[in-house]
C-alpha cells in the first residue's frame, strides 16, 4: 500500500463518525410475488461500524443491500439513512414516496461492489473509475485521474490502469470496483457477496484489499459474504438472518464462539 | 442469342448513372434508418404508453405493408396533400423509413442485451439517466448491433430497383430503359447482375470483419 493513504483525507468529508445511527431499517417488508423475502425488518448500523449479514441463501441478505442501493423497493416500512428517508420524502407533514432528485441526494452517500463486479466493459480502467466523480460529482478530469490512481495503488493495480476488465482477471476486475466504489467518497459501502464469483486463488486478494479498507478508513460497511474467517475479522457486528428476519445479533466473537440460536450454530456448521 | 460487346459499352455510360443512383438511395436510406431505427427503439422505452403505443402501431404497420406499397403512396397519394418531393428523396425516405421499423428491432434486442448489472452499476454510481445512455448502455448495445445491421443494409441494395416504380433510374431503371430503346436485354442485365454482386458479396465480407471485431 502507498504511504499516502488516499482514503484517511475521507475522514474530514465524512460526517458522522461519532457512532451514532447511520442506517435504520423500520418495519421493511419485502415480497416477490408470494415469497416475502424481509418480513417487518426492523436493524440499524452505526455509522462507521462493519457489520456483516450471514444465514443461508434466501434469507434476505442481498435485498437489504439492493434496498438500500436503491435497486428495488421497500413493499412496506421505511429506510433511513443519515437521517434521511431513502425511498420516501416529507412533505406537507406527510411520508409519500421519494421523487427521483431526494433518491439521487441521499443515494450518493452510498456505494455499492456487486458480486459479478458489473465493469463498464466499453471503459478501460482508469475511466471506469473517473466516469462518475467526473459526471456525478463535477471532479475536475485532472483531480478525478489523480484520486484514481491513488485507488488504484491502494488496490494494487497501478500498472493495469489503461487495460479494458476483459483484459483483467476476476480478481482484478473486482479490486476495480471496489475502487470505482470509493472513488465516489461514499459514506457506506455495500459488499454484496464480492468474492462468490472469484476462482478460490482470486480471493485472498481481494479481501486483503476490504481488510485494509476497513482498518485504515471510518466507512461503514454492510458485507454480505460465505467467507466467514474474513467476517469474523472485520466485523464489530454480525447479523445472522433466516426467513427474513434477524435471528441474533452481536460481535463476532458472540455469534461464532457462543450463538445463542441452535439454527445460527446449524448454519455456521454447514459453512465452517 | 448472341453476346455483344459493343452493347455493353454503349450501355456504361447509363450504368454509371445508375450505379451512383443505387449508391446514393442504399447510404442515404442506411443513414436514415440506423438513425429512425434508434429513435423507435428509445421511444419504445419511454416510460408512458402515449409514447409507446402509437411508435408501435405506426412501425407494426409499415414493417407489415410492402415496400412497393409505400413507395406508391408518398410518390403519389402525399402530393394530393401539396406535399411533394423529387422522387429521389421520395425514394430515399421510403426505404429509411421501412428498414427502419427492422432496424429498431436490432436496436432493441441489443439493448435487451446489456446486462441488468450494468444498469444496477450505474444506478450504484448514481449516474442520471441521459448519461447511464450515452456512456454505458448504448456503446455497449451498438457494438452488438453492427453485424445484424449489415445484413439490413445488403438487403437495402437489393430492394433498391423498387425504386424504378415511382420513376427514378437506379441500375435496374437505366437496365431496362437500354434494353427496351435497344432491343438488347442480355448486355445491360448480366453487367448490373455482376454489379449488384460486386457490391454485396465485398459488403458482407466486410460485416463478417467488423462482427469478429466488434463481438468480442
Amino acid at each position: 500500500m502507498s504511504a499516502e493513504n488516499p482514503l484517511t483525507e475521507d475522514s474530514g468529508a465524512n460526517p458522522a463518525v461519532d457512532g451514532s445511527e447511520l442506517i435504520r431499517f423500520d418495519k421493511v417488508t419485502k415480497r416477490f410475488g408470494d415469497n416475502t423475502v424481509l418480513d417487518d425488518l426492523d436493524f440499524s448500523v452505526a455509522s462507521g461500524k462493519h457489520v456483516t449479514l450471514i444465514g443461508p441463501s434466501g434469507s434476505g441478505k442481498t435485498t437489504i443491500l439492493r434496498l438500500l442501493m436503491t435497486l428495488t423497493k421497500p413493499d412496506e416500512g421505511t429506510i433511513k439513512v443519515g437521517g434521511d428517508y431513502l425511498t420516501h420524502e416529507e412533505k406537507n407533514g406527510k411520508l409519500v414516496p421519494a421523487g427521483e432528485k431526494h433518491i439521487r441526494e441521499v443515494r450518493k452517500n452510498i456505494g455499492m461492489v456487486f458480486q459479478q463486479f458489473n465493469l463498464f466493459p466499453n471503459m478501460k480502467v482508469l475511466r471506469n473509475i473517473t466516469e462518475a466523480p467526473v459526471t456525478v460529482l463535477g471532479m475536475s478530469k485532472d483531480a478525478a485521474e489523480e484520486r484514481a490512481r491513488e485507488l488504484l495503488d491502494l488496490v494494487g493495480l497501478a500498472e493495469h490502469i489503461d487495460k479494458y476488465p476483459s483484459q483483467l482477471s476476476g480478481g482484478q476486475q473486482q479490486r476495480v470496483a471496489i475502487a470505482r466504489a470509493l472513488a465516489m467518497r461514499p459514506q457506506v459501502l455495500l459488499l454484496d457477496e464480492v468474492t462468490s464469483a472469484l476462482d478460490p486463488e482470486l480471493v485472498a486478494g481481494v479481501l486483503d484489499v476490504l481488510r485494509d479498507i476497513a482498518r485504515s478508513t471510518d466507512i461503514t460497511m454492510l458485507c454480505v459474504t460465505h467467507e466467514m474467517s474474513f467476517a469474523r475479522d472485520i466485523s464489530d457486528q454480525v447479523l445472522m438472518f433466516d426467513s427474513g428476519r434477524v435471528l441474533e445479533s452481536g460481535p463476532p466473537e458472540k455469534i461464532f464462539g457462543d450463538p445463542e440460536h441452535d439454527r445460527t450454530r446449524e448454519f455456521l456448521g454447514a459453512v465452517l | 442469342m448472341t453476346w455483344d460487346w459493343s452493347a455493353v459499352g454503349d450501355f456504361m455510360p447509363h450504368f454509371w448513372d445508375g450505379l451512383l443512383v443505387t449508391l446514393q438511395a442504399l447510404v442515404l436510406g442506411s443513414l436514415i434508418s440506423f438513425v429512425l431505427g434508434l429513435v423507435w427503439a428509445l421511444l419504445m422505452r419511454a416510460p408512458t404508453r402515449w409514447v409507446r403505443w402509437p411508435v408501435g402501431v405506426v412501425t407494426e404497420f409499415i414493417r407489415n405493408t410492402p415496400l412497393l406499397v409505400q413507395l406508391f403512396f408518398l410518390f403519389y397519394v402525399l402530393p394530393e396533400w401539396d406535399i411533394t418531393f423529387s422522387a429521389m428523396t421520395t425514394g430515399v425516405v421510403a426505404i429509411g423509413l421501412h428498414y427502419s421499423t427492422y432496424t429498431m428491432q436490432v436496436y432493441r434486442a441489443s439493448i435487451e442485451g446489456v446486462p441488468a448489472g450494468q444498469w444496477e452499476a450505474a444506478t450504484a454510481l448514481n449516474l442520471p439517466l441521459t448519461r447511464t445512455w450515452t456512456a454505458v448502455i448504448l456503446p455497449q448495445a451498438i457494438r452488438r448491433v453492427v453485424p445484424a445491421l449489415g445484413n439490413y443494409v445488403i438487403s437495402m441494395l437489393k430492394d433498391t430497383p423498387m425504386l424504378m416504380a415511382i420513376t427514378v433510374l437506379d441500375m435496374l431503371g437505366e437496365a431496362r430503359l437500354f434494353a427496351q430503346q435497344n432491343f438488347q436485354f442480355t448486355e445491360p442485365l448480366t453487367v448490373i447482375g455482376v454489379a449488384f454482386i460486386l457490391i454485396s458479396y465485398p459488403a458482407s465480407l466486410l460485416m463478417r470483419a467488423l462482427e469478429r471485431r466488434l463481438v468480442r
